[in-house]
């Protein structure tokens, strides 16, 4: 799905905003059904979307939304079942049939060219614009402020998409859909990369253009969903287990259906006490990519037993802070103080060895091989220990065993150990990222957005997880851009703005205003 | 996708593949006036018509096994070794120089010697390569095509000059060449009446050392997991950086090891043009055998054959060796291509899409149909 091209829009359709071609009254699927080999991924599904409507289709990872939506926007075919346009039957047989009848799909990985500007990328899949070797880029300009003044997407065609935030080019994906002609979006978990301000930035939009598109919405968020979605459909191993107005259920209610059962949301009951700090920062200096002081004097201690969240809008040194502490950043001055010894400037072997774990932010590339199976990452740290090798050979029963046990009691959904991991969804591959850092027994553990994108059921057992770790006495630095699972998991919660942290709350007077002007600069 | 579509699938593929390399190679062939028919007869049966020709096959796929295992072991590193040529080049100057510097040596002395100092040039080569990578992130592409570069010129220098045999300056017919290795520095014929050698042991036997060290030990799991994920490597505590470097000497030492084995298997002397190209032939054998020595073995073979092929059309058919060159170049292309065409469900999911729509099987939606997507495809001719 990654590799869709960017569908030509057919000139006949001339992808015209104003809705010269038929307008979509209805869209129905019925009796959708797709197989992939050993899995059925659609099973007689059947949806109906109506014009000024959004429909929110939720459910697990691997719930098999993407498929479905593929097959929509004619990525895939389904093997069985019919798609009804106002009444009528029709068949996607590429991307470029969906779009010519009006539906378009917004990515999670957006795919934006980021070396051309704004009216180029737009301009790629508009093929009416192109003439001979020839391509109108004053008309392409032109369609892009004609569509982003009409649905109030504010986008500069000139710009660079590589200069724009990620805020920014979800706007540009939107702009670009629209340009090419979508009348009914297809928006997959568009809010997964987003700040809480672009979040609710976005959903204020959509909600406006609901009033002449269709919208289907993916997402895991189901307080999002209640907020922009009027009905909702509820995906679980491929089957509609649940259609209906969003307005009449509780979130909690939503969740139950979404993953068979009933979510208990995990809390930290500020019980046990916090000990000694184990991980001191001071006067810590870093610089960024872009070689600009990305930590500029920051302080932190973090209490063994105790979780200390970490929140601020994300590209203030947080990143930097993590990479640090994992020795992957020259220290530029400062100090780092592990459980009595001095790291910075250590090497990330050194610090591992030491007893620190990391959940990192790119799970995809920093939290595992994707090439490699699931039980060979499970031991990327210590397959040179002596419990997974004797002298220079590997002791592959003792990894298969120790696989075999973090599978079970993490709960790693996978076909077996012998699986390529980064085919996994996102929340298995999170379980294996865990088990592994878990399984060390870590004095300290750095969490890096450890939900993000991840399904409700594999957050709450995520979330489980980190508070047991905290009861048997590690400290632990969650980094979350999420205020309520800061709230609900954290004992203290640090505020860091601008490379320095703005205040330390107790989580029990952390209020989402108080955070919110912290994370905005705001000290007064 | 049900097995017996993919099985038809594969069978499609395959047979567009072959009919789409013998119509090109037929129209080259038909262009220059011979048959295109012979001209394959002999290609693919020649070399497996008598015991000679069909262990000439296995002389050749010796250099090219040792060659491939080493590019392996740096393309499952992440670093793209193109300087195998070179390596080549400079295992057989040091092997042959030290094979002729101590000639009183016992041979079980002397062959190992002379083996282990072309596998340790090459590695020094090669690992030139990796230091500069991982030190100053200078690209191993660029630097290894250039090192090949440096080594020609050092090789034809030192045979002209140097290391050039006395006799032939003697005689006055100045061959490039060295002297004749002392019979000690030999390996030994395992048939007798051909030029096979104990080499092809040793190839296989590496072959089999190659795959224990990259998914048995902690060394190979280092290395993998730095070519297959030099991030989460890093996060990991792996030393990259160092991972690069290793792999390197590794794939140097296996090229500077083909150089040495084809002198002491083969020559028995340093001459020019030594290295028939193994050194490039030997990535695409690599590839071939998709990065793996259960794979990279039979791939050798198969260029063995083609390689020989080759030599008998030249002879027999009247088709220059050259343009056998051509037709393997297009015959590998077709298996190449093909290859993506079977792994890829895309590619096979619109072909499951054509086939449905020319046969006119039963449309999949209507009642009935609709559970089985099997029987769907049952009912396909």
């Amino acid at each position: 799905m990654t590799s869709a091209p960017v569908p030509p829009a057919p000139a006949a359709v001339g992808a015209r905003p104003d809705g010269s071609a038929e307008p979509i009254r209805e869209l129905e699927l019925d009796g959708i059904t797709k197989r992939f080999p050993g899995v059925l991924a659609c099973d007689r599904v059947s949806l109906k979307v109506r014009r000024g409507e959004a429909l929110a289709l939720v459910g697990e990872n691997g719930a098999g939304k993407s498929t479905l939506m593929n097959i929509l926007a004619g990525l895939y075919q389904p093997d069985a079942g019919r798609i009804l346009l106002n009444g009528e039957e029709v068949e996607f047989r590429t991307p470029a049939d969906a779009y010519a009848r009006g539906i378009g799909m917004v990515h999670q990985n957006f795919m934006l060219v980021p070396n051309m500007s704004v009216a180029e990328n737009v301009a790629l899949g508009l093929r009416s614009l192109h003439r001979g070797l020839r391509l109108d880029m004053k008309e392409a300009r032109r369609r892009v402020l004609e569509v982003s003044e009409h649905h109030q997407l504010a986008v500069n065609p000139d710009v660079h998409v590589r200069q724009l935030s990620v805020g920014e080019q979800q706007r540009v994906e939107l702009v670009k859909t629209l340009c090419l002609g979508a009348r009914l979006l297809i928006l997959d978990e568009p809010t997964s990369a987003l700040t809480p301000q672009e979040t609710d930035d976005l959903l204020e939009r959509l909600q406006r253009m609901t009033e002449e598109l269709s919208i289907i919405f993916i997402s895991h968020k189901l307080n999002e969903v209640k907020t922009l979605s009027k009905r909702i459909a509820i995906l679980r191993h491929g089957a509609v287990v649940f259609s209906g107005d969003t307005a009449s259920h509780s979130t909690a209610e939503l969740a139950t259906l979404m993953i068979g059962r009933e979510v208990t949301q995990a809390r930290n009951d500020g019980g046990g006490a916090a000990g000694e700090p184990i991980l001191t920062v001071n006067g810590l200096r870093v610089r960024g990519d872009r070689g600009h002081l990305a930590l500029d004097g920051l302080d932190l201690d973090v209490r063994a037993g105790e979780i200390l969240g970490l929140a601020g809008v994300s590209g203030n040194g947080q990143r930097e802070l993590a990479d640090v502490l994992a020795g992957l950043r020259p220290v530029e001055a400062g100090t780092i103080r592990f459980d009595g010894e001095e790291l910075a400037g250590s090497s990330p072997r050194r610090i591992i060895e030491r007893g620190m774990g990391y959940i990192p932010e790119d799970r995809h590339h920093e939290g595992i091989v994707p090439a490699f199976s699931v039980k060979e990452n499970l031991v990327l740290k210590d397959f040179a220990t002596a419990r997974f090798s004797s002298g220079a050979f590997l002791r592959l029963s003792a990894i298969d065993r120790n696989a075999t046990e973090l599978r079970e009691r993490f709960d790693i959904r996978c076909a077996s150990t012998g699986a390529a991991t980064g085919a996994l969804s996102g929340g298995n591959i999170q379980k294996v990222i865990l088990a592994r850092e878990l399984a060390r027994a870590p004095k300290a553990l750095v969490a890096v957005y450890p939900t993000r994108g991840v399904d409700v059921g594999a957050a709450e057992f995520i979330h489980g997880q980190l508070l047991a770790l905290r009861s048997q006495g590690a400290g632990i630095l969650l980094v979350s851009e999420e205020l309520e699972e800061l709230v609900n998991l954290s004992d203290r919660i640090a505020v860091i703005y601008r490379g320095r942290i703005l205040g330390v709350l107790p989580s029990r007077d952390a209020t989402r205003e108080r955070l919110g002007l912290l994370m905005a600069g705001v000290t007064a | 996708m049900s097995r017996r579509f993919r099985f038809l699938y594969v069978g499609m593929v395959s047979a567009v593949a072959a009919l789409a390399a013998t119509a090109v190679a037929s129209l080259v062939l038909t262009a220059i006036g011979a048959s295109p028919w012979a001209t394959y007869v002999t290609i693919f049966t020649g070399p497996l018509a008598d015991v000679f020709t069909a262990s000439e096959i296995l002389v050749r796929a010796v250099p090219l096994t040792l060659v491939a295992l080493g590019i392996a072991m740096s393309f499952r590193s992440g670093i793209l070794n193109i300087g195998a040529e070179g390596q080549m080049l400079v295992g057989i100057l040091a092997s042959t120089a030290v094979a002729l510097a101590l000639p009183g040596l016992p041979k079980l002395l002397l062959l190992p010697l002379s083996l282990a100092a072309g596998a340790a040039a090459g590695a020094l080569w090669g690992g030139i390569a990796g230091v500069l990578r991982a030190r100053l992130e200078v690209n191993e592409i660029l630097s290894t095509v250039m090192l090949n570069y440096v080594a020609a010129q050092l090789y034809t220098f030192l045979l002209r000059g140097p290391m050039i045999d006395p006799d032939e300056l003697m005689t006055g017919s100045g061959t490039p060449q060295s002297m004749r290795l002392p019979r000690s520095a030999w390996l030994d014929r395992l048939v007798p009446g051909t030029r096979l050698h104990t080499g092809l042991l040793l190839a296989l036997g590496l072959a089999f050392v190659v795959w224990v060290l990259l998914w048995r030990t902690t060394l190979g799991y280092r290395l993998r997991a730095a070519g297959a994920g030099s991030k989460a490597a890093r996060y990991a505590g792996v030393r990259v950086e160092r991972s690069l470097v290793v792999a390197m000497l590794f794939a140097g030492g296996f090229a500077g090891l083909a150089g040495a084995v084809e002198v002491a298997g083969v020559h028995h002397r340093a001459i020019e043009a030594i290295s028939s190209g193994y050194g490039f032939a030997g990535i695409v054998v690599a590839l071939f055998g998709g990065l793996h020595p259960a794979g990279i073995v039979p791939a050798a073979a198969f260029f063995g054959l083609m390689l020989v092929g080759a030599d008998m059309t030249q002879r027999s058919a009247g088709v220059p060796a050259n343009m056998v060159l051509v037709l393997e170049g297009v015959i590998i292309l077709a298996i190449v291509s093909a290859r993506m065409y079977v792994n890829n469900p895309y590619a096979q999911e619109r072909a499951a899409r054509f086939l449905r729509r020319i046969f006119r099987s039963p449309p999949v939606r209507t009642a009935g149909a609709t559970d089985d997507p099997e029987t769907a495809e049952e009912t396909q001719p």
